[in-house]
């Protein structure tokens, strides 16, 4: 397949017009929501989106009118928050999964598969509750909290597998130089997976960055995340697709650019174990 | 896996607290995971079986009668239960062929040398980066009845007669949804069979090509049996992920027109928001759990399997 030596005009009909028309599906609804996000207000409704007196006005409309400038700030904190939480309760426990065997390795493990595959419906009705007794309702915490649920198997899971391509002969060398293991993991073993650590953290802010149900249930009037301040737009207002859709591009861009940033590296670990499976 | 450190004789001066630091070092080392997941994930499901075996709704908090199994009753001879299921059912049946599909023609086309595979290969993934809400906000847009690019798209090639509510009609609403969330979806295919496609090693079609296999053979004797564990990796992930999120729909069309884009998922959930019944939302949780965890089950055996 890939060793026949095909003629560019053939190829072209063959790979390149196919990818094009797959990637117009794919990137087609993007780019009109772009389109729809500068067009002229006046216009948009007699003529269609165009670029003809192209402006940022439901921009700055967005930021000046709506406020989304501390939705912003609320995502911004609920995710790093989620990442923090994430990464440092991982960190220790995905080495002791990659470096040592133990009694109930396996079960634990399971554990920690299992939570991703349970609908998020079954926690968020609990959570809820347990929110409004502890009077947590509408703060940060709440959202962190419940956004760990999925950050910290996740992020376990990808970290055993960077930690796996680490040779356990670098961790040995640095304890029969005299190191325990807590600095073997902190000089040998963390240096060594940074990539593999920034990947992860990077994959969490965006799952914290795009979640809507909790934000939505556990927040929405105090702390309104982004996406629960789109979904506000949508019902207020109904009509009027230029902000609307200018809501939807400011709401996905960070994600979007923070994606494309990581991506290599990102799929590779996320494959790896579907590969070797 | 055998640890070396293990098996390595401990110093003379102290064995006792030094092997048993070591049999607890991996423990003390997962506790603060263990403790936090048992306390916010295992801890709130238990409540959820707990809460649907009793009356509870919201704005009678002091109310919490134990029923047995009434909720439970009350959602097998539950209309909407039904359709709900009947439409979960649909929805994977079609979406997750439809995603496979095409993530594998896109995987493929991946697969072959062009000058510029590695863009096409960042921007195929676009749509799995954005935000649920987003993805929502824009294709109702497309499907608006009015202005929308779909009907524009359609009316100008003459395939249809008169714009289509798409959203509105409970005839097409659940089969625009399918199309949104096959588009959502399909780049998570094309990747992981992509780094399947990539693990076949390119003597195994070289050896082919001089035996004089067509590429149609080589594409069913090489290249599927190659792929067919990440395939069914994917298929049981998505299957999952699929059945679980209902984001795009709640915000997409609610649930509606009348009850024809209703899954389980967003049923309990629904029940739960805007009835405040949390005792009948969470017995809808519990049995849509039950009955995704056939999946689940399978999933995790393949995947323990494949982690030893």
């Amino acid at each position: 397949m890939a060793l026949r030596r095909v003629s560019t005009p053939r190829r072209i009909l063959t790979v390149d017009l196919p990818m094009l028309a797959i990637l117009a599906f794919t990137l087609g609804p993007y780019l009109w929501m772009f389109l729809t996000s500068v067009s002229e207000e006046s216009t948009l409704f007699t003529r269609g989106p165009s670029l003809e007196g192209a402006s940022f006005d439901n921009y700055l409309r967005l930021f000046r009118t709506v406020g989304f400038g501390s939705n912003l700030m609320d995502s911004l904190i609920v995710s790093l928050g989620t990442v923090a939480v994430g990464l440092s309760l991982s960190v220790t426990a995905a080495y002791a999964f990659s470096r040592f065997n133990f009694r109930g390795k396996r079960i634990l493990m399971l554990q920690f598969l299992l939570i991703n595959m349970f609908p998020l419906v079954l926690l968020i009705l609990p959570l809820f509750v347990l929110f409004r007794v502890l009077g947590l309702l509408d703060t940060h915490a709440a959202l962190i909290i419940a956004n760990s649920t999925v950050a910290i198997p996740f992020s376990i899971w990808m970290m055993v597998s960077y930690m796996n391509g680490i040779p356990r002969s670098l961790d040995e060398a640095a304890m029969t130089d005299g190191c325990t293991r807590m600095q073997a993991l902190r000089r040998v073993v963390l240096p060594l997976c940074l990539p593999g650590i920034i990947a992860t953290g990077i994959y969490i802010f965006i799952t914290s960055w795009n979640e809507y149900l909790y934000a939505l249930t556990l927040g929405g009037r105090n702390v309104r995340t982004i996406t629960v301040a789109v979904q506000t737009l949508i019902g207020e207002y109904e009509v009027q697709w230029g902000l609307l859709t200018a809501g939807g591009i400011t709401g996905a861009l960070p994600a979007t650019i923070l994606f494309l940033l990581v991506q290599k590296r990102l799929i590779s670990g996320l494959t790896q174990g579907a590969v070797k499976g | 896996m055998t640890d070396l450190s293990l098996s390595r004789p401990a110093p003379a001066e102290a064995p006792v607290p030094r092997a048993l630091a070591r049999r607890v070092l991996p423990y003390a080392m997962l506790s603060p995971a263990v403790l936090v997941t048992l306390a916010i994930v295992f801890l709130p499901m238990v409540q959820t079986a707990w809460m649907s075996l009793h009356d509870y709704v919201l704005f009678r908090p002091n109310d919490f009668t134990w029923v047995g199994l009434k909720n439970f009753r009350a959602a097998l001879a539950d209309e909407v239960f039904w359709i709900s299921l009947g439409h979960t059912a649909i929805w994977m049946a079609v979406t997750i062929p439809a995603q496979l599909l095409l993530g594998l023609v896109t995987a493929m086309l991946l697969n072959q040398p062009f000058p510029w595979r590695g863009l096409a290969r960042a921007l195929i993934i676009i749509p799995w980066a954005l935000p649920s809400v987003v993805i929502a906000l824009m294709w109702v847009w497309i499907y608006d009845s009015n202005y929308g690019i779909a009907n524009e798209f359609l009316l100008r090639f003459g395939l249809i007669r008169q714009a289509i509510p798409w959203l509105a009609d409970p005839s097409t609403a659940l089969g625009a949804i399918i199309l949104t969330l096959t588009w959502q979806g399909f780049p998570f295919f094309a990747v992981m069979i992509l780094a399947g496609l990539q693990s076949i090693p390119k003597s195994y079609y070289e050896a082919a090509s001089i035996d004089g296999a067509s590429a149609w053979n080589q594409f069913r004797h090489i290249t599927l049996p190659g792929i067919s564990g990440v395939i069914m990796t994917a298929v049981l992930l998505r299957l999952i992920w699929v059945a679980n999120s209902f984001d795009v729909i709640f915000v997409m069309t609610g649930g509606g027109p009348g009850y024809a884009t209703y899954t389980l998922p967003l049923y309990a959930f629904v029940k739960a928001r805007t009835n405040l019944d949390f005792g009948y939302g969470s017995a809808i949780a519990v049995l849509f759990t039950l009955c995704l965890m056939g999946v689940v089950v399978f999933y995790l055996r393949r995947s323990l399997k494949g982690a030893e």
